[in-house]
């Protein structure tokens, strides 16, 4: 069922300094329906998005609403032209009520009508079955009511658009079917959904069409129920199924070790990923696959207890312990190199100096300094080792490049001499050169006998790298990959039947 | 479309009416506690209205610096600026072209223009309340300073008739020992108190730009997007509240009669304390505009509570102290059980609710 065309983006375009985010991306949504927006990280799917609502200036290309060329300014001139979007963190008043949160900014009147403002809200409400009271405070619905209301926020002031971006990254089974059902009944009138998610099975659930973005460009359109899902994410990691039959894997040897180092059974944490069990033997190298927003991260962070851990048993060596705060976890001898390096891992303004001897002074603890000399024979030591292209060891970080940046958070680990070592996306935004030398690192550590976790974003990277993947996929462990059947083949099969 | 039946889960109170109505309990307990232990003073009316009558500038200031704490922000500022009030109508009343009128533009005029100041730098420049306000408060004393040094008594005939004129109430009053009928007597600084209690109640739940201010104050960054403009909600509650504070020092003036440095001193502390009692939350965005006047009879009372004991003026200060850090951790306590996570606390293992509540919507 093909229907009318409410939205057509033509060769749209878009670069920011040193980075072509959009490289002439076509996007249609139809009136009545679901059409997901698929992309791994920097695949330019936000980019598209804030394209279209006005965030950002596009470079070329035009956007045609309902037949007339359009060009918006800002997010609030798209809104007025009929374009809602509704974000993961909800942009609602929570000390207000919800009726309030449906009308409050747009009246004209100098007072507040609350019996017509409640009866209309009311109205609403309940003709999208949203289980909410108008004078009930926001705060006091749950998450999914909450981004419900501003839904209903959205379609009362005419949206021809809607879009959803991640919304349901929070929310429990139950609340993503009331959303869905919502969602549907959007539909039916008429309404055009772009629905972005990282969950395949909600995307399979919901959505008539997906639209497949890959390094900001285009890869196609496709009717999700003509598009199997070992499909979709070969698309997505951009492997052709055929290319990945043909690599050939060459068994790694299996030397004399087998000794647990960490072990974790039923460990969950506030981020939400599911309680699971994990093993690390001395001189492993393995890793967390999935696709963004698996909770590959999540999964490390609990390793890490970088976010608080809820639940599990822990053992260092085989003694068990608690591990609570990062500090604990690095007195045991665990390092972790976050993901977001500019936001968790470097101090910007302080030097390279400074940021390398960071954890180990940490943890020597605060009263028992480390002395000028001692910081700076560290710091020129792994300058060298590392090989970190900096001017001076008293240049801030900052001024340094991604690769190198990356670089000096490594050394600030590896100075600390941790036993097991979780890295993050750590070749992330780093030149090609730059990456093999990481790469290179890992496997020299671990013949070193030290443990590592590894995780990226890039299967073929990780092949490389690692000796035994762990899959997961919604936020769940979905199975194990070692020796023969560690493969790219293998690993998107997997995360494509999810166990099931 | 799948069943999604609309249960109505029950329209559970707001947190602002919530905390007001801990506050009216807790000054209903206090004012009972009060009759029960001081029968003798407490029991007549006149003592209620006395609290009225003799505190009409801190009941006003509390009500203009509620506005701003709805609004999340913080104005240090106003005791200092009534204090200037209060020396400069003087001066002006004791000149020789003073009029109560022009003292009372005067006054109005003062208060605006710190209130303007502050929302500009504030909301415009966004420079943190605190130290602005703290700026405005030390240039309200130095001016203070500056005009006069010593108290000046207001001896204008026609001021001196308004400070001194009451208003009797025939049907509610005491008998004394004597046996003759004492009616009680209002101050008309009181009427200004409950005219501004009702407009500023109104303006705070009817008012467009009344609710755009707890909207600001309960989440800005949303605010901004629901199409409210912030910088202009919050430059106005700051001129508000700059208003009220010159407002008070006239009244402060007509309670006391005289310009005097030490006028309308730590006013701003007391007028924190009766708001945070009074159920307004220093986080913004949470608070009945009722409750700030709830608040200041509740400090009220337990400072003339005190003064009945008969304990030490150093012990009266120590008591009050002890008294605001239990109603705090009181409404603290409540807000966690109601399992709401902008106010968790970690409480003792026997304070937890023993089932967590789960039914959350319907």
């Amino acid at each position: 069922m093909r229907s009318e065309t409410v939205l057509n983006m033509e060769g749209i375009s878009k670069s920011f300094p040193g980075v072509r985010a959009l490289h002439n991306v076509d996007f249609t949504l139809r009136k009545g329906e679901i059409h997901a927006l698929m992309g791994e990280n920097g695949a330019g799917k936000s980019t598209l998005i804030k394209v279209l609502t006005g965030v950002y200036e596009k470079d070329a290309g035009q956007s045609i609403l309902d037949g007339k060329p359009v060009h918006f300014r800002s997010p609030q001139e798209a809104l007025s032209m009929g374009i809602g979007t509704v974000f993961q963190e909800i942009a609602l008043c929570p000390n207000l009520t919800v009726a309030e949160n449906m009308f409050i900014g747009r009246s004209r009147s100098r007072f507040v009508q609350w019996k017509e403002m409640n009866a209309k809200a009311e109205e609403m409400l309940s003709s999208l079955g949203i289980p909410a009271s108008p004078t009930q405070e926001l705060s006091s619905c749950s998450i999914a009511v909450q981004q419900m209301v501003s839904i209903a926020r959205a379609i009362d002031m005419d949206c021809k658009i809607l879009i959803l971006d991640e919304p349901t990254s929070s929310l429990d089974e139950d609340e993503v079917q009331k959303l869905f059902a919502l969602m549907r009944e959007l539909k039916a009138r008429g309404v055009g959904i772009i629905f972005i998610t990282h969950f395949i099975d909600q995307v399979y659930e919901i959505s008539d069409t997906i639209t497949v973005l890959r390094n900001g460009e285009l890869i196609g359109e496709y009717q999700t129920s003509k598009l199997p899902q070992i499909e979709l994410i070969s698309k997505m990691m951009g492997k052709a199924l055929s290319d990945v039959s043909a690599i050939e894997k060459q068994e790694k040897s299996k030397s004399a070790r087998s000794v647990p180092v960490f072990e974790a059974t039923g460990l969950s944490s506030a981020a939400g990923v599911r309680p699971f069990d994990f093993t690390i033997e001395k001189g492993e190298v393995n890793g967390f696959a999935g696709l963004l927003g698996s909770g590959r991260s999540e999964s490390v962070r609990a390793i890490f207890a970088a976010d608080k851990v809820t639940g599990g048993e822990v053992k260092v060596n085989g003694k068990r312990v608690k591990l609570k705060t990062p500090l604990h976890a690095m007195k045991k001898g665990i390092g972790y190199l976050p993901e977001d390096r500019k936001r968790d891992g470097i101090i910007g303004e302080l030097s390279v100096r400074d940021n390398i001897i960071l954890a180990l002074q940490v943890m020597k603890g605060f009263f028992r300094p480390l002395s000028r000399k001692q910081a700076e024979e560290f710091a020129v030591e792994y300058i060298q080792k590392l090989g970190i292209k900096t001017p001076s060891i008293d240049t801030p970080i900052e001024s340094l490049s991604g690769g190198n940046q990356q670089k000096v958070v490594l050394a600030r680990w590896l100075l600390t001499n941790p036993m097991y070592l979780i890295l993050d996306e750590p070749t992330r935004g780093i030149d090609v050169g730059t990456k093999v030398e990481i790469q290179k690192l890992v496997l020299k550590l671990a013949e070193d006998g030290m443990s590592l976790t590894f995780i990226s974003s890039e299967i073929d990277e990780m092949l490389r790298v690692c000796t035994r993947l762990i899959v997961m996929k919604d936020r769940e462990i979905v199975g194990e990959l070692s020796g023969m059947s560690l493969t790219e083949q293998d690993t998107m099969q997997m995360i494509a039947q999810g166990g099931k | 479309m799948r069943s999604l039946n609309t249960t109505r889960s029950k329209t559970r109170l707001s947190n602002s009416n919530l905390l007001f109505i801990i506050a009216g309990v807790i000054f209903v307990l206090m004012y009972g506690f009060a009759l029960i232990s001081y029968p003798g003073s407490f029991m007549q009316f006149q003592t209620f209205f006395d609290l009225f009558n003799l505190n009409a500038a801190l009941f006003i200031i509390t009500l203009g610096l509620c506005v701003v704490m709805i609004a999340g922000g913080i104005d240090i500022s106003v005791g200092a600026v009534c204090g200037l009030v209060t020396m400069a109508c003087a001066l002006l009343l004791e000149s020789p072209m003073g009029s109560i009128l022009g003292a009372l533009l005067l006054a109005l005029a003062i208060g605006t223009a710190f209130g303007v100041m502050h929302g500009f730098l504030i909301a415009y420049l966004e420079i943190q309340p605190f130290i602005i306000t703290l700026g405005g408060m030390f240039l309200a004393q130095g001016l203070l300073t500056t005009l006069h040094k010593d108290p000046i008594n207001v001896t204008m005939p026609a001021f001196v008739a308004l400070r001194n004129y009451t208003i009797e109430i025939p049907w509610l009053g005491t008998v004394n020992r004597l046996g003759y009928f004492i009616p009680s007597e209002i101050k008309p600084g009181v009427i200004v108190v409950v005219v501004l209690v009702i407009l500023y109640a109104v303006l705070m739940k009817w008012s467009r730009f009344g609710r755009n201010v707890y909207a600001i104050g309960g989440n800005s960054q949303s605010a901004r997007m629901l199409g409210i403009n912030v910088k202009r909600t919050r430059f106005f509650s700051y001129v508000i509240c700059g208003l009220t504070a010159g407002i008070s020092g006239f009244v402060f003036l007509m309670t006391t009669g005289a310009g005097n440095i030490g006028n309308g001193a730590l006013f701003e502390m007391k007028a924190i304390a009766s708001n945070v009692i009074g159920g307004i939350l220093l986080n913004g965005g949470v608070g009945n505009l009722l409750g700030a006047p709830i608040g200041t009879l509740t400090l009220l009372t337990i400072n003339e509570l005190i003064r009945a004991a008969g304990v030490q003026s150093n012990l009266q200060a120590i008591v009050s102290g002890l008294l605001l850090y239990i109603f705090i951790v009181l409404q603290s306590i409540v807000m966690a059980l109601r399992g709401n996570e902008r106010f968790r606390l970690t409480l003792p293992p026997w304070l937890k609710p023993q089932d967590k509540e789960v039914e959350n919507q319907g």
